[in-house]
């Protein structure tokens, strides 16, 4: 009988207490992870109620939202609380979340000269106190700054040293001397500071912090890495599929003093021919390109005018007329002259016009 | 760069203050956001905007004037408002006929762009529009993400740790259980679904109580569209710790699996003979024995010698 009761007594306990969770317990297939010091929660279960709700999902919405923030909620009333002032407060833990820092990690500065020296030696920074006395004024005066102990400012009178001109200005020379002295303090606080921006500056090295550099940039980045080494970059190996350095190499190259005299003779001969002759000499491709790039500058000029008068006047359409203007112009011209360098001559015209159009405008702010 | 070493030291103690509270730190100030208007902001997108401000009071700066960029090819203008303003957070909104709605949101490091997501807006209900109590400003939101989607793809996991970023606000740590009023919820569903609740305490049989929601603030449903996101050595390089940050190992202390603690200590070398032991009264020496000692040792020394 009493071991009846007893068992009843537990499994009516059981209920009980099952019941009074009810109201805070929710099912979840898959438990929630909690970074309590973000109050942060996530749910890894895959939103089934949502997909069949339809367009307008708010009421699905809101019952997962109560779902998971009870068992936020849940979690928080856990934590150890206090009392401050009459209100319960948790004590949260460590955000165990990561993310990245807004600015990077401070680097510990160099040590001055003085500061090397004294490590050196085991020199330790003397403990001075505060206050000074001061006899003259019979009082307690800071060491330095306003009204200090023994200040050199404010004497009215300066005794002549029995080595120095009469007839010298001592008070000039006090604030020369001082001068002269911050002067120094100065010179050597900014080589310190030129030591210590020459010890960070070798880490960086021709790449950008945010890592978005173009092709150009980085080729020439690693160029200097390259050469930067104690034999100048001639036993450096290269990737299997890396090609030459285009560009590198000397930059001006002479002919030799004794070289080929057949060569010399025909150079020299061939200047005094076109020297001597009556018609000048005119090299046509060289002369097609000048005009083709004068007549592509101008044009950009325009367009860049164009395009700022309008964006005030709010119309495209002026500059599209004028593009259509441009080429037919342009082809005849370039008939005319055969130069080697034809083909590059139109799809460069209209690359040209892509790039011209964006910085053309003025930043409004 | 500390405030020391610049070349132009500062002359007064307040710009001294302004300088050292934007250096680099080890335990860092809470992010500021900015809040930018680009070129054709429609109503749609300066709402979100002001919203945006709102939630985030007193820790976000509104730009009035709208700034004509497109931050997805051109990041020169929010990296310098950056550093004007010292944010590293920040939302930018316009609207086009091609991105009509748009939303970008990104955050920098070292005053360069580290990640930016463009989102589109849809179905965009405003703080006005609901007309409900709201909660003070500044107070800390709990923030809730659901859906398996957010960690499924590399583009949805940096759009998570952003908008923990985002709304995160000051890290504290003790917190007034009455005062948690705010809960802001994602939901990962093709789109995302950000709706945000006033929480209601509501009595249920034992401490904990029983929750229910209210509808309150801003509520967006987005779309991912186009990301810029950093590369995964510069990511590296931003969520890198110092040393002096990273939890203390307690050295010289183990458990094992049955959850027994052992602990080992480090012991100088001790001389035996003079460990102080219990006292036998029985093993005592007598005197006789003592002078018979002595004399022994007396002529070891001698041979020795």
């Amino acid at each position: 009988m009493e071991g009846q009761s007893v068992e009843e007594l537990l499994a009516k306990a059981e209920q009980d207490e099952e019941e009074k969770l009810q109201r805070i317990t929710v099912l979840k297939e898959l438990e929630l992870e909690f970074d309590l010091g973000n109050l942060l929660a996530s749910d890894r279960n895959p939103p089934t109620g949502l997909r069949c709700a339809g367009p307008t999902p708010e009421a699905e919405l809101r019952a997962l939202a109560r779902d998971n923030t009870q068992l936020l909620i849940n979690q928080l009333w856990q934590l150890p609380t206090e009392r401050v002032e009459e209100a319960i407060v948790a004590r949260l833990p460590e955000p165990t979340t990561r993310l990245p820092r807004e600015k990077p990690l401070p680097r510990p500065r160099p040590l001055t000269r003085w500061q090397q020296f004294a490590r050196l030696k085991g020199i330790r920074p003397k403990k001075k106190t505060n206050l000074v006395w001061d006899e003259v004024s019979g009082q307690w005066r800071r060491r330095w700054g306003y009204q200090r102990a023994r200040d050199d400012t404010k004497e009215w009178l300066i005794e002549v040293p029995g080595n120095a001109d009469p007839l010298e200005d001592q008070f000039a020379k006090r604030i020369q001397a001082k001068k002269e002295r911050v002067a120094k303090n100065e010179l050597n606080r900014l080589r310190n500071l030129a030591r210590a921006h020459k010890m960070q500056l070798p880490s960086a090295a021709g790449l950008h912090p945010t890592g978005h550099q173009s092709k150009e940039e980085l080729g020439r980045a690693m160029q200097v890495a390259k050469v930067s080494t104690a034999s100048v970059g001639r036993f450096q190996e290269r990737l299997p599929k890396e090609k030459a350095p285009r560009g590198s190499g000397k930059k001006r190259k002479f002919q030799p003093l004794f070289g080929d005299f057949a060569a010399e003779k025909k150079n020299q001969l061939e200047l005094l021919r076109v020297m001597n002759s009556k018609k000048p000499q005119l090299d046509v491709t060289k002369a097609t390109n000048k005009q083709m790039r004068e007549e592509d500058q101008e044009e950009a000029a325009k367009k860049r005018k164009m395009s700022q008068k309008g964006k005030r006047k709010g119309g495209r359409q002026g500059l599209g007329g004028k593009r259509k203007g441009g080429p037919p112009s342009q082809g005849g011209k370039r008939k005319r002259g055969l130069g080697g360098k034809m083909n590059s001559g139109p799809p460069g015209f209209g690359g040209k016009r892509k790039g011209g159009q964006r910085p053309g405008g003025k930043r409004r702010k | 760069m500390d405030a020391l070493d610049r070349v132009a030291k500062p002359k007064t103690k307040r710009a001294k203050r302004f300088l050292e509270k934007r250096e680099s730190k080890l335990n860092e100030n809470i992010k500021n956001v900015m809040l930018i208007k680009g070129g054709n902001a429609n109503a749609t997108v300066t709402q979100v905007l002001k919203d945006g401000y709102a939630l985030k009071k007193p820790y976000s700066v509104l730009y009035k004037k709208k700034k004509i960029t497109r931050p997805f090819e051109d990041q020169t203008l929010p990296e310098f408002f950056s550093k004007k303003s010292d944010c590293s957070l920040f939302m930018f909104g316009s609207h086009n006929k091609k991105q009509p709605n748009n939303l970008v949101i990104g955050r920098m490091y070292d005053y360069h762009v580290l990640d930016m997501i463009e989102l589109g807006i849809e179905n965009f209900v405003s703080l006005k529009d609901i007309k409900n109590s709201k909660c003070p400003e500044g107070t800390k939101s709990m923030l809730i993400f659901a859906g398996d989607d957010f960690d499924v793809t590399e583009d949805y996991r940096r759009l998570k740790s952003l908008l923990i970023d985002f709304f995160r606000g000051p890290t504290v740590s003790n917190i007034h259980l009455a005062g948690l009023e705010y809960v802001l919820h994602f939901t990962a569903l093709n789109r995302i679904y950000f709706r945000s609740y006033k929480l209601l305490l509501k009595k249920s049989d034992c401490r904990t109580p029983r929750i229910e929601l209210e509808e309150m603030g801003p509520s967006l449903d987005l779309v991912l569209k186009r990301t810029h996101l950093a590369s995964d050595d510069l990511y590296k390089l931003s969520m890198k710790m110092p040393k002096a940050l990273k939890p203390k190992k307690k050295k010289n202390i183990f458990h094992d699996t049955f959850g027994t603690t052992y602990g080992r200590i480090h012991m100088q070398k001790q001389d035996l003979s003079k460990l102080q032991t219990r006292k036998m009264k029985g093993l005592k020496k007598r005197p006789a024995e003592r002078i018979t000692e002595d004399q022994e040792k007396k002529s070891k020394r001698i041979l020795k010698n």
